[in-house]
């Protein structure tokens, strides 16, 4: 009973005095801290995804508050709403952007582009590249191990096994851009979400040249230029036999798509025009 | 018997084709050569669509000093220069030709099976013929011969080390080129001292090849000249014997520093395919046209050792063999330890090539991967002495200047720590992949 009754006075006493010590070093070495930098951490989202290019939300708070013009610094989660928070708690004024979302280059399901090999060794994207160019004639599509899943911290994509390919969720996607880090075939990109979601895009990252991009994959880009000519608005460039579309520039007009041998070119949240049977 | 001090493994032998003689392939219908077949700069074509050329004619000359030209290995007519695909499906460029039937060898070549001993040149001028002849390392590095021979002005070289020890399981084109071609191994290492200007030389020779060390001893007495020069070192099995820091710890004891080269310590090593090819190109102004290649299999009954001319595709090489395998799962460039494996067969045979290997299923399935369970085997055998689960463990977090400070950069890709690991950890594709990244941030820095 002694013991115990001795050893909680000594342990007491030892607490009290440690905490008096640490109350005093507190206050004299207290930080200053900006307070709007807590405010501006409370106005994000807090997944500390690292989209906006620093190590997490707290990070890109005080980047904030330490820079003159909020300019580059965009938090591609919260997207408008945490942004013109921000600007309210500064006093500045931020440029309303569009929303974006990730979209798959690449359209080579299992069904279009035939297996050549089997790979059996880790799962992963990169270690896959670092071995070879991909269990298809295809040197530039979807591997489909997933690394842009595992990097997504959102729960946005999941590898189809269907397809062997990576589909984005639209509405979970926040465009923090992780996945296009992880990609290692670089064919992950950030896009326009479009309005009402709508968005053409081509879905191919295939750069061989026709026969052979074909051959590899029946969804392939061939570099026909087709797309090229068709479209009024100058917004598709070819080069190394892939076509691409500027987002700034395309106005969804859909004659791309109709003019696409291959049906590489994806316009998606289309209405379905129904077709008349009896002409 | 000599041996290097730490780590290493004994996979088992499995030499299929040691006692298969030397077939010579036929040339190709259309061969292709691949502009990037070395370490550097790749090759540049000095060539035209539609031009004739002979055997042995330059097509591609050297990019640069770390480099090698491209000689034609047929006669015939430069088809196209465009996209090829390789092996591992990426696509680079390379120069198409239609082949003749018959063979017009290039001005200045002599074909002759004679041993032809004497030489009258000089250093200099040795290594501008295996610079012109676009001779590269032959153990599978690909590291163009003629800047291994004139080494840093820094480095006293005193040594020559002629790489024989084949430590891979399968191989045997190396053997049995020593059996079959002794005298002119022989004279390619003389050549090769020359163009240093030392006076000894070495070959490591695995102890599974008595006969071949017994048979260059005695070659190298008839060529009275040599015998006390150049001396035949058995070496204690132990893969991997063949990698060269390995290799100069085994026969001269010195050791490497990490990051340095062999010349640093004094000694250049060469593969014994690459003494051959010096031996022809000095002699006879042969370049490198044609290399040995063992192409083997458990249940491949034609297999054997050939010659084959570069620019070969893959599978002709394997339809002569009676093709691949029906119960092949795996076609491998290379041994089975550091081999690539192929996933596209039709491809041409390279200055890369070195052997090519059809597994069976049973051999190459993948266990299923289980915990570490902290044995030490993989640091017990890694022959660089590092920490292969640690390693793999980083390289899976991603902390590539943790992987820097843990000499990642030092692993020669060996595999001996996959090959023990009880747990079946693919170790190897982790440390693989972080020596990549690491290898890419190290050289951003510069």
């Amino acid at each position: 009973m002694n013991i115990i009754v001795v050893s909680l006075i000594v342990l007491g006493t030892i607490g009290i005095i440690a905490a008096v010590i640490l109350f005093f070093v507190a206050k004299k070495f207290y930080v200053e801290e900006d307070p709007r930098i807590a405010e501006i951490e409370n106005a994000l989202p807090g997944a500390n995804c690292g989209g906006c290019g620093f190590a997490g939300c707290k990070n890109f708070a005080s980047a904030c508050v330490s820079a003159t013009e909020l300019g580059d610094l965009r938090c591609p989660v919260g997207g408008n709403n945490a942004m013109n928070a921000i600007a309210e708690i500064l006093g500045v004024t931020v440029a309303e952007t569009k929303p974006k979302v990730a979209v798959l280059r690449c359209a080579g399901t299992c069904a279009v582009r035939p297996r050549t090999s089997h790979y059996n060794g880790v799962s992963s994207c990169a270690i896959a590249t670092a071995t070879f160019a991909g269990e298809t004639g295809c040197s530039f599509g979807c591997l489909g191990y997933g690394d842009c899943a595992k990097a997504c911290t959102f729960g946005a994509i999941t590898v189809n096994p269907e397809t062997g390919l990576a589909e984005v969720d639209e509405d979970k996607c926040t465009a923090c851009g992780a996945c296009v880090k992880a990609c290692p075939k670089g064919i992950l990109e950030l896009r326009f979400k479009g309005s009402k979601s709508r968005r053409i895009y081509v879905s191919c990252a295939n750069k061989d040249k026709g026969a052979k991009a074909r051959k590899a994959c029946s969804a392939a880009c061939i570099g026909c230029g087709k797309c090229v000519k068709e479209c009024p608005f100058g917004a598709i460039t070819l080069e190394n036999n892939l076509a691409y579309i500027d987002y700034n520039l395309c106005r969804l007009c859909k004659k791309c798509v109709a003019v696409c041998p291959t049906g590489s070119i994806q316009a998606l949240n289309f209405p379905v025009i129904k077709k008349d049977e009896n002409i | 018997m000599k041996t290097f001090k730490i780590g290493g493994v004994h996979p088992q032998d499995k030499k299929l084709t040691a006692q298969k003689p030397i077939i010579t392939l036929a040339a190709p219908k259309e061969a292709i050569f691949p502009l990037e077949q070395h370490i550097g700069a790749p090759a540049k074509p000095i060539v035209n669509v539609g031009d004739r050329v002979k055997t042995g004619q330059m097509i591609a000359e050297a990019g640069g000093f770390v480099s090698a030209p491209v000689h034609s290995s047929v006669t015939g007519t430069v088809s196209k220069i465009a996209e090829y695909t390789d092996p591992q499906g990426f696509s680079k460029q390379a120069i198409y030709i239609k082949a003749e039937e018959n063979d017009e060898w290039a001005d200045g070549i002599i074909i002759s099976d004679k041993l032809e001993t004497k030489t009258s040149l000089d250093a200099k001028e040795i290594i501008k013929k295996i610079s012109d002849a676009g001779i590269v390392g032959l153990g599978g590095a690909c590291f163009p011969t003629h800047v291994k021979l004139t080494p840093p002005a820094d480095c006293k070289i005193d040594s020559l080390i002629i790489n024989a020890v084949e430590c891979e399981p399968y191989l045997t084109h190396n053997h049995r080129l020593m059996l079959e071609k002794a005298g002119e191994v022989i004279i390619g290492t003389r050549l090769l001292m020359k163009a240093l200007g030392i006076e000894k030389a070495y070959i490591g020779i695995e102890s599974n090849k008595m006969d071949a060390v017994n048979h260059l001893r005695e070659t190298a007495e008839k060529l009275s000249d040599f015998v006390h020069i150049i001396e035949i070192v058995p070496l204690k099995m132990k893969y991997p014997q063949g990698s060269e820091k390995h290799l100069i710890e085994a026969i001269t004891g010195r050791e490497v520093k990490s990051g340095a080269i062999p010349a640093s310590v004094g000694v250049v090593v060469q593969n014994v395919g690459t003494a051959f090819a010096v031996y022809e190109a000095v002699q006879f102004n042969k370049p490198l046209i044609d290399l040995f290649m063992t192409v083997t299999g458990s249940s491949m009954t034609e297999g054997g050792n050939f010659r084959v001319r570069m620019g070969t595709s893959m599978k002709e090489v394997l339809d002569m063999v009676g093709g691949i395998p029906a119960d092949a799962e795996k076609v491998i460039g290379g041994g089975p330890m550091m081999g690539r494996c192929i996933s596209n067969i039709d491809t041409p045979i390279t200055k890369r090539s070195s052997a090519i290997l059809c597994l069976e299923k049973q051999k190459t399935v993948r266990e299923d991967v289980l915990d570490c369970i902290r044995c030490g085997k993989c640091m017990g055998t890694c022959p660089m002495g590092l920490e292969p689960y640690l390693l793999a463990k980083l390289t899976e977090i991603e902390d590539w200047s943790e992987l820097e400070e843990h000499y990642i950069m030092d692993c020669i890709e060996c595999g001996c720590c996959t090959f023990t690991c009880p747990s079946h950890r693919p170790l190897l594709d982790y440390v693989r992949y972080g020596k990549f990244k690491v290898g890419t941030i190290i050289r951003n820095r510069k």
